[in-house]
């Protein structure tokens, strides 16, 4: 079972008080994970074009990444899906050093 | 995302609603699956629909593979629910503390000194008899039912209705004493041993708490066991 409805419920309010306020938005999702990784599948988080952070993806490992790449789907308007895992190098630059995998969703509103 | 679809979601999750937002992972395109209907970019194969609906009854997001397209299904039940008989100190620290880690509280007490909103801010009362208020509250696999009086005429009827429902967790504030009196008094009322033993008394896992509020953290600890599974649980 889980309860990140909850948590979702946050993240959204937070997508459309940006939207409201004529801010570019991107929602991140965690869909997939391996191994320990800090939060579950389906657990998301809502960037805006200032870099403003709402939820989380990870335990802040990689929060970063995602708010870059989710700047970057703002201005093209395209999703990408993106992957850190203790294999992949630049996960160890954003520091998922927890040993998991995960793969996150980046979607912009349009 | 559109953002006609961010308020779709948003509507369902303010009306309490259950849904799951699809997303095709191929072309980003996204319909979003209510109980009785379906609204958005695209429709659903029957098989298709019965999966997204299977991973909604299951409380579980993840992935479908449908004939080489991947879909993502993000389940948005509505939140977890915690029923707490009694709006005493305990109740006080409990309910806050519950809505913080996501549940939909209601505070029931009969007793209108104790169920006070300057006592429980932003906290949902309900001023019914116990057995009243859990009939029309309707318990359910999302529900965590709590007695915190320690008045028999309060806590007892509700212990009876927690165990009628499919409550995940039903606990009972009280020492063992007062807990084998309370089974010898449940006994009467027709509630067998396999039913009782469902009830956490005394309530919460043993920390060796002392206050209202190390209570209520033993007690919202022992939920989420309840909940998750137990000890180093594996959920993925």
């Amino acid at each position: 079972m889980s309860t990140i409805s909850a948590d979702t419920a946050q993240v959204l309010d937070a997508a459309a008080k940006w939207l409201e306020a004529g801010r570019k938005v991107a929602i991140a999702t965690v869909i997939e994970t391996w191994g320990s990784s800090p939060r579950p599948v389906g657990s998301q988080m809502a960037v805006d074009e200032t870099g403003a952070m709402a939820g989380s993806v990870s335990s802040g490992c990689v929060e970063g990444a995602v708010v870059h790449e989710a700047q970057r789907a703002m201005r093209d308007g395209e999703p990408r899906m993106l992957s850190f895992g203790v294999s992949d190098e630049r996960a160890w630059e954003v520091g998922l050093a927890c040993g998991g995998k995960i793969t996150v969703y980046v979607e912009p509103v349009t | 995302m559109k953002r006609r679809m961010l308020e779709a979601v948003r509507r369902a999750q303010a009306d309490k609603r259950p849904a799951a937002l699809v997303t095709d992972l191929t072309t980003g395109l996204q319909s979003l699956v209510h109980e009785d209907a379906v609204e958005g970019d695209f429709g659903f194969e029957d098989e298709l629909l019965e999966q997204v609906r299977a991973l909604m009854r299951a409380d579980r997001s993840g992935t479908i593979d449908f004939y080489d397209v991947g879909y993502f299904v993000q389940v948005l039940n509505p939140p977890l629910r915690l029923i707490v008989i009694g709006a005493v100190h305990i109740a006080q620290a409990l309910a806050p503390m519950a809505a913080l880690a996501g549940y939909d509280v209601t505070v029931v007490d009969p007793r209108r000194a104790f169920a006070t909103d300057a006592r429980f801010p932003s906290i949902a009362l309900n001023g019914e008899w116990p057995d009243d208020a859990l009939a029309a509250l309707t318990p359910d696999r999302r529900t965590a039912v709590v007695t915190l009086t320690h008045d028999p005429k309060l806590d007892d009827p509700a212990l009876i209705q927690a165990l009628a429902s499919p409550a995940f967790y039903v606990g009972a504030l009280g020492s063992r004493k007062t807990h084998a009196k309370r089974k010898d008094r449940l006994a009467e009322s027709g509630v067998n041993d396999a039913a009782f033993a469902r009830i956490k008394g005394p309530v919460g896992l043993d920390i060796g708490a002392v206050t209202p509020a190390e209570i209520a953290v033993s007690i919202l600890a022992e939920m989420t066991m309840a909940l998750r599974g137990g000890p180093k649980a594996k959920r993925d």
